[in-house]
């Protein structure tokens, strides 16, 4: 059951672990619930029970005591475990519902369908950047997520660290997340969004402050500009046929109907965990992402041998 | 004006000459004719009931096609728009056209005989009812047959359902299709309200109804508060979508948000009233296997009300990830933990007649005592969700799915089908088959837990609900593959009753009128009852009027066969509200071809609505307008006009 990437009974942020033995309580009540339920009614179907075959007509009626006491005695049973869960659920709430006093930086993701466009603010303006379906956080600080929907409403979900926050269109809703381990913890939207809600993932990456820092660094870069001669086609290629929905910082910037491109190469998966990010499944993707993802935005690219190749190539520096 | 009516109604004896006599004035013209202009409560109740099954039968084979789908990760036997418009009309057939209107086809039928009258207080708006359910069901479905079923589930959020979003013609069937079904609902409550409170027997006073009264009486009071405001919301859509109205367009300042409310406010309370009338069956049908009353029947019938009260106050609970503040969640998180006590009592009150009682294990008892462990299983999933925090991980996953299901085939199919056990005999005059009936529980039972039980676990592996494909992640495949079973050993095990059905009409042992030995007064009558339900109008003195000899319930004894006579025309006895005292003789309405025609004309304006063809509106609205004035003519039979001698006196 732990292996699953979006279980969430082995929490990992510290939202979601406040919020886990509140879960387990409450799911071992419900069982022992059941339990006691299903023995009563098993005991009390066994016991007088009439054999089978005998005309239901020749079974008297009798009134045989008003059993009040099975109510009232079942409803001061039933009583304790319902006011615990309640005081309980009351704090849980008080403690994880509000944002940080003092979050580390505050994000701002914005749902499409069926994508996630994560914005670093950064200190000062020159420092904030863009990136998409991969929202990297340094361990052990609180980070604000400010959420914002470009079309319908999504769900914000990263199971092993925070419960669900719907995304909707028209108001900023927030969510936060904190963890002490480093890792890579899954992330999927959760509320129905159309036609590709299923493939609509995203990964979040807790690293060190130093691992975080030099991420950082790194995606404030802009593009480099390509050194290869099938990489300098592939920009022209790249221009002519991506760059009016994809953003590549230094080369073309302002587009943001589809996800930032720039550092395409430091992420995992593609199409918002639709597959791993490798060099099959990009040229995959680029060729006929209505293959991998059905009605998503992206047209059929239908490039030449030549001009995919190229176009590769020059991804392939999007370091 | 109507002269004050002050005839007496005669009191005398059941006789053959006066069976007759009522027959000549109750019974439905045979043939086509009939077929179209009955408003014999029974005809309808069995309509309500056959239709609802038959969308239980589409809406079933739409969850296997979808459950092929999802027997392993990353399969493609659908796109995923045929996915959505599966699951979207899924759900709308489940919860709109099956699981109220058999709650409601079981009501009308039993009704006027649990309670000692010859029909509904309105046996007119009783047929409109029924036509427009089935109308407003084609209408639904014709979306769904070309192409254009709903597609966004069947709570139909905004802005995915906008135009902007869903340009199809898809949620502008869906949308009409629910305005038009809304109509049906309400009349049907009104009914059922006015003949709970007005058409009792004598002496049928308000503490001794039937929990099955109680249960439909509570969901239909619900449903006039509630209806008007998912009629409401959907009309707001069809507005957005067709004239540029911005009530839940973001971009101009309208609200997202303000469509869920409207939805659940309506949506929560609906959910009782598709249940509370199956936990009425159970309440009523458990004692009779049993040998004795229920127990704590005073505080079953008023939890059957509390729950409603209570129902109104927890739609937040379907929002708690929507941002709303903390203090508000805190509020309906309360309400919905402290829903769970009204059904306790219940569950005590079901388990203490078992334990006190002597059980006959019969099909219908099978049906009845494991309902007790399906709610409670759905219920204790749904008391984990009421915790906000809980629920923040649980929502939207498959852990709701599996909730939800146990909730819905757990608390109405498994009530349903018990009580088709137990009153079947009394519809047809044949028992249904036992032997066949214990495969059809067993196998009901086993594929049910087989199919739902695994959806808790995938849930708690963050399997998010309505997706339609999924990855190949740790113990996901295995457990859909399970799942996928166990829904066509359920399937399975429904086709089992329904060969049943079939093979009982036929062949099943001939009954008396009163196979189980039960107490309440439609055991009274033959099996199946005639028109007139009762030949001489029965005077209730207790709860039990079959039983009360054996209770030694009371002094007074109950009366089945001497009492009014009421045979000068369609008639029957309204009595007072609360004690039931004797008020007035009701004249009731003939066969009428009125809700008919009414229910063609509504169906042509909204056609006209679906087509934005106003031509074709303002025929649809004219047509209405001659169907109400051909309803409302006043007639003789009924008094509503002088007698014929007196007006050609003039």
């Amino acid at each position: 059951m732990k292996a699953s990437p979006l279980g969430y009974l082995d929490a990992a942020g510290v939202r979601a672990q406040h919020i886990l033995p509140l879960t387990w309580f409450t799911l071992c009540v419900s069982l022992a619930v059941c339990v006691v339920i299903a023995l009563l009614l098993w005991i009390a179907v066994r016991r007088k029970r009439i054999p089978y075959g005998v005309d239901i007509a020749n079974v008297s009626i009798e009134s045989g005591g008003d059993g009040l006491r099975w109510i009232t005695v079942g409803l001061f049973v039933s009583a304790v475990p319902l006011t615990a869960t309640l005081v309980w659920t009351m704090l849980v709430l008080a403690a994880v519902a509000g944002p940080p006093a003092n979050p580390a930086f505050v994000l701002d993701i914005t749902a499409r369908q069926w994508w996630w466009d994560v914005h670093y603010s950064g200190a000062q303006a020159a420092d904030a950047f863009e990136t998409a379906n991969e929202i990297h956080i340094p361990v052990g600080k609180p980070v604000l997520v400010r959420l914002h929907a470009a079309d319908v409403i999504h769900s914000f979900w990263v199971p092993k660290l925070t419960g669900k926050t719907d995304v909707i269109p028209g108001q900023t809703n927030q969510s936060w997340m904190q963890t002490d381990k480093p890792g890579r913890y899954l992330g999927q939207c959760s509320e129905f969004c159309g036609y590709q809600h299923a493939h609509m993932q995203f990964e979040v990456v807790a690293q060190t402050s130093a691992e975080f820092s030099a991420w950082e660094a790194a995606q404030r870069q802009p593009a480099a500009m390509p050194a290869t001669a099938a990489a300098v086609r592939g920009l022209e290629v790249v221009q002519f046929r991506c760059a009016s929905c994809h953003a590549i910082r230094g080369i073309s910037a302002g587009a943001v109907s589809a996800p930032d491109l720039t550092h395409l190469m430091s992420r995992s998966t593609l199409a918002a965990g639709t597959l791993p990010n490798t060099r099959g499944n990009l040229e995959g993707i680029i060729q006929t992402p209505q293959d991998a993802k059905p009605a998503s935005l992206m047209p059929n690219q239908h490039l030449s041998a030549r001009q995919l190749t190229d176009v590769l190539a020059y991804m392939e520096t999007l370091q | 004006m109507k002269a004050p009516d002050y005839r007496t109604p005669r009191i005398g004896i059941n006789s053959i000459e006066h069976q007759d006599k009522l027959l000549r004035l109750w019974k439905t013209t045979p043939g086509i004719k009939g077929f179209f202009t009955t408003t014999d409560h029974k005809e309808i109740g069995i309509r309500y009931i056959v239709t609802a099954f038959i969308f239980l039968g589409l809406g079933g084979v739409e969850a296997l096609v979808m459950r092929i789908q999802l027997a392993g990760p990353n399969l493609s036997l659908l796109t995923p728009e045929q996915y959505n418009q599966l699951f979207s009309t899924h759900g709308m057939t489940m919860i709109f056209l099956y699981a109220s209107p058999i709650l409601s086809g079981f009501s009308n039928y039993l009704w006027p005989l649990l309670l000692g009258s010859r029909d509904m207080a309105f046996p007119r708006l009783n047929a409109l009812s029924y036509w427009i359910y089935v109308a407003s069901g084609i209408f639904l479905y014709a979306g769904f047959a070309s192409g254009n079923g709903p597609n966004d589930g069947w709570f139909n959020y905004v802005p995915y359902a906008s135009k902007a979003f869903n340009p199809g013609l898809n949620e502008d069937f869906y949308a009409l299709g629910m305005v038009f079904l809304g109509i049906s609902v309400t009349v049907g409550a009104a009914n059922f309200i006015v003949t709970a409170f007005r058409t009792r027997a004598p002496g049928m006073s308000l503490n001794r109804l039937p929990i099955l009264v109680w249960g439909t009486l509570t969901a239909s009071v619900a449903n006039l508060i509630v209806v008007p405001a998912v009629s409401l919301a959907f009309f707001l859509l069809w507005m957005d979508r067709q004239f540029g109205t911005h009530f839940f367009d973001t971009s101009a300042g309208g609200q997202a948000l303000l469509w869920q409310h409207l939805f659940w406010i309506f949506g929560h309370p609906w959910v009782y009233a598709i249940v509370l009338p199956a936990m009425g069956m159970v309440s009523d049908g458990l004692p009779v296997f049993c040998r004795r009353p229920l127990v704590g029947y005073s505080l079953v019938a008023l939890s059957t009300v509390a729950t409603m009260i209570l129902g109104f106050g927890v739609w937040v609970h379907h929002m708690f990830a929507t941002g709303l503040p903390g203090l508000g969640l805190a509020f309906f998180s309360g309400a919905s933990i402290a829903i769970t006590i009204p059904s306790a009592v219940a569950v005590f009150a079901w388990i203490a007649t078992i334990w006190l009682g002597r059980p006959v294990i019969t099909t219908a008892f099978l049906f009845f005592s494991s309902m007790i462990l399906l709610f409670v299983i759905g219920g204790v999933s749904g008391f984990m969700t009421a915790s906000v925090p809980v629920d923040w991980q649980l929502t939207d996953t498959y852990f709701v799915v599996a909730h939800l299901h146990y909730v819905l085939i757990g608390i109405n199919v498994f009530p349903v089908v018990g009580a088709a056990y137990f009153w079947f005999p009394k519809v047809t005059g044949r028992l249904l088959d036992e032997r066949l009936g214990r495969w059809n529980f067993w196998t009901m039972f086993v594929g049910f837990n087989l199919a739902f039980m695994p959806m808790h676990l995938t849930g708690l592996l963050g399997m998010p609900r309505r997706v339609y494909t999924y990855n190949a992640y740790p113990g996901w495949g295995m457990l859909n593959l399970l799942i996928s079973v166990g829904s066509f050993v359920f399937a399975i095990g429904v086709s089992i009753f329904l060969v049943n059905v079939a093979k009982s009409l036929r062949v099943g042992a001939r009954t008396t009128q009163n196979p189980w030995d039960a107490p309440t007064l439609e055991w009274s009558v033959p099996s199946p009852p005639p028109p007139y339900n009762f030949a001489v109008i029965p005077t209730v003195a207790s709860r039990h009027p079959l039983w009360e000899s054996r209770l030694g319930e009371n002094a007074a004894l109950s009366t089945v066969d001497r009492g009014m006579l009421l045979d000068s025309g369609k008639e029957t006895i309204a009595t007072s509200a609360l004690d039931a005292a004797p008020d007035m003789i009701l004249e009731m309405p003939q066969d009428s071809f009125a809700p008919l025609v009414l229910t063609a004309a509504l169906s042509v304006l909204f056609v006209g609505l679906l087509l934005k063809t106003w031509s074709v509106v303002a025929l649809g609205a004219v047509l209405s307008a001659a169907g109400v004035l051909m309803w409302l003519w006043p007639r003789r039979a009924l008094r509503e006009r002088e007698p014929a001698t007196e007006a050609a006196r003039g």
